[in-house]
């Protein structure tokens, strides 16, 4: 008697009604995957659209005959002249490529901050990167020194030198074993950024009449993006994505707090400093060649997960191509209009599109 | 399976856990109960590797706890937390999945296997009617019943729960309870937990370990481990009040009756 009614499930009689044929798991996986395709196709289509698109107008055929001419070797007929193929190659194809791969960084970045301090209102500038970045950015148009290494200028080496060490500072600050370790860390990222912050106000208090140079900056650009420049930052952007995506496992650990994760096979304080660190390494690769571009890193996020659920091994992915178009888009949305910083664009095209979203909250999605 | 040895662990100089030794067989069913702050869930913490040892060993399945990592040891023991909060929406499938990454592979993610495992413990612990609901939403009782779905599709030798029932109404209490007696005797799944109902723990539960400031006071059959003198001196009520009952003859046979393989 005892086995017989031990055997049978809670709530048998309601659970048996409704088969579990109807899981969610699988069509959410599914969902992901058109979403890929989807996103993917978006991406490839605003690329093409913002080689082609500018103050010189090209036919999206030629543009796509130049692409496959120089970057696939194919033997295609040459209907252009010199100087477009100058514009597509040495301007706009590195300055889109550089927009796609910065975005795709600070998305990453942002669902990884997201994830793994479980909070939503984290973004990849939460634990000090960006006023870190930006106070390294000021000194350098503070020092009289003009030095280029790989069209890097001082400018670009002290923003990626601040931003790594504003979070490696937060981090070492902050207390790790302590009973709230990701609380620490918000807190001690809030103040080491609001002490950065006075600095950078100092600094550009004392600038004068490179005042405009250091608030360009801090609005973001991709003005200026150059092959050199990608050479760099891609590896570092990529690579750190890459390694992230690699740990989705970890995060998703992370998604019912750190006791339960180590209860899940998540070796925690390891892995919270691999992906704090990846995560902030790719942040600062993409403000060293764009400058702060905001609400990539906290949107795209959001956006995927309403789509497909907070695991990880699908936001991940998701959000990489996301921020990727977005950023693109954005960066063509800012020179269509003479040119305006794109951090601008990301926020007036993000902000009214994320709160028409959390409007519709159609599966309970809440902040 | 578990085996404690003179553990202790102390927090801020101050011994929670003061010596205990503790072996619990595979298969094996063991209730801890004890006045609040004796201990209890710490004991559960020192188990897992989670709480720091002040001195003393813990052994999981014949290794010692600190030669194994932590997916080591998640593949050995599963654990159930009081509760736990989400910062997303999240499915309740998919929190129940996530027992699963102990077994994931990281490049490639869940199989089918794993989905099955998913599904399975759903099934077995009753929630097929919250499927697609927003775990956040649920009452704390649902939410503690989807913890106890994730630990089982964890489908580890060992289950460790930290006062499971507390949101529980009685029928839910009793199915749970049935379910780890389920688990203990289908599977084998070694079961100890942290229980404040001592009669819901002599009646479930073949052994009944006693903590009381940190210490093992208690440890054996119910009627042994929980007598008046015990109930009287380290929960300090009249032992009337704690209404111990045992279950009649027959059922107890069959609950208590070893495991098969």
């Amino acid at each position: 008697m005892g086995t017989a009614r031990a055997a049978v499930p809670i709530a048998a009689d309601r659970a048996r009604a409704e088969p579990l044929t109807g899981i969610r798991l699988d069509r959410r996986a599914r969902r992901a995957v058109v979403g890929l395709v989807v996103v993917l196709a978006l991406l490839l289509a605003a690329m093409v659209l913002g080689v082609g698109l500018g103050t010189v107008s090209l036919a999206p055929d030629q543009v796509l005959g130049i692409l496959a001419r120089r970057l696939l070797g194919l033997g295609v007929e040459r209907t252009w002249s010199d100087a477009t193929e100058a514009i597509v190659m040495d301007l706009r194809l590195p300055r889109v490529l550089s927009a796609a791969v910065v975005g795709l960084g600070l998305a990453v970045a942002g669902a990884t901050f997201q994830g793994l301090l479980r909070n939503p209102l984290a973004d990849p500038y939460v634990l000090g990167t960006a006023s870190g970045a930006a106070l390294g950015a000021a000194i350098a148009v503070l020092i009289p020194v003009r030095m280029v290494v790989l069209e890097f200028g001082l400018l670009h080496g002290l923003a990626f030198v601040g931003a790594l060490t504003a979070v490696w500072v937060v981090y070492r600050l902050s207390r790790p074993s302590g009973p709230a370790p990701m609380t620490s860390l918000l807190l001690t990222g809030y103040a080491i950024g609001s002490l950065l912050a006075a600095g950078l106000a100092m600094a550009m208090y004392l600038s004068g009449a490179n005042l405009r140079q250091i608030f360009f900056y801090l609005l973001g650009s991709l003005d200026g993006s150059a092959w050199v420049r990608l050479a760099v930052a891609a590896p570092i952007i990529l690579g750190a994505s890459g390694l992230i995506l690699v740990r989705a496992r970890a995060l998703n650990g992370f998604l019912l707090g750190e006791e339960a994760a180590a209860h899940l096979g998540v070796d925690v304080r390891r892995e919270r400093a691999v992906l704090l660190a990846l995560a902030s390494l790719a942040t600062a690769a993409a403000v060293t060649v764009a400058g702060l571009i905001g609400f990539v890193g906290l949107v795209v996020p959001h956006v995927v997960r309403l789509a497909v659920g907070p695991n990880a091994r699908l936001v991940l992915p998701l959000s990489a191509l996301g921020g990727a178009a977005l950023l693109v888009i954005a960066d063509l949305g800012a020179r269509m209009v003479g040119e305006i910083p794109v951090g601008v664009v990301t926020a007036i095209l993000g902000a009214p599109f994320f709160l028409s979203l959390l409007r519709r909250v159609r599966s309970g999605y809440e902040l | 399976m578990i085996e404690l040895d003179a553990v202790r662990v102390a927090y801020r100089g101050r011994d929670v856990v003061a010596g205990v030794s503790l072996q619990v067989q595979r298969g094996e069913r063991v209730a801890l109960v004890g006045p609040n702050g004796a201990g209890k869930s710490t004991l559960l913490r020192a188990i897992t590797g989670l709480a720091p040892l002040a001195g003393g060993h813990v052994r999981l399945g014949g290794d010692a706890l600190d030669r194994l990592d932590r997916p080591a040891i998640a593949r050995r023991v599963a654990v159930v937390p009081q509760a736990a909060n989400l910062p997303f929406a999240m499915a309740v499938e998919e929190v129940v999945a996530l027992g699963r990454l102990p077994h994931e592979n990281a490049i490639r993610g869940a199989r089918p296997s794993d989905r099955a495992a998913v599904a399975a413990a759903i099934e077995r612990v009753g929630l097929g009617h919250l499927l697609g609901r927003d775990a956040r939403e649920l009452s704390l009782g649902e939410r503690q019943l989807v913890l106890l779905a994730l630990a089982v599709a964890q489908d580890a030798p060992a289950l460790l729960l930290d006062e499971p029932t507390v949101h529980l109404d009685l029928r839910h209490q009793v199915s749970t309870m049935e379910l780890l007696v389920d688990l203990d005797q289908r599977d084998g799944t070694t079961v100890v937990a942290v229980l404040h109902d001592l009669a819901l723990a002599a009646w479930f539960f073949p052994r009944i370990a006693v903590l009381d400031r940190g210490r093992v006071v208690a440890d054996g059959l119910p009627s042994a481990a929980l007598s008046e003198d015990v109930i009287r001196e380290v929960f300090g009520v009249d032992p009337a009040l704690a209404r111990i009952g045992t279950p009649p003859a027959a059922v107890a046979e069959t609950m208590r009756a070893t495991p098969a393989g």
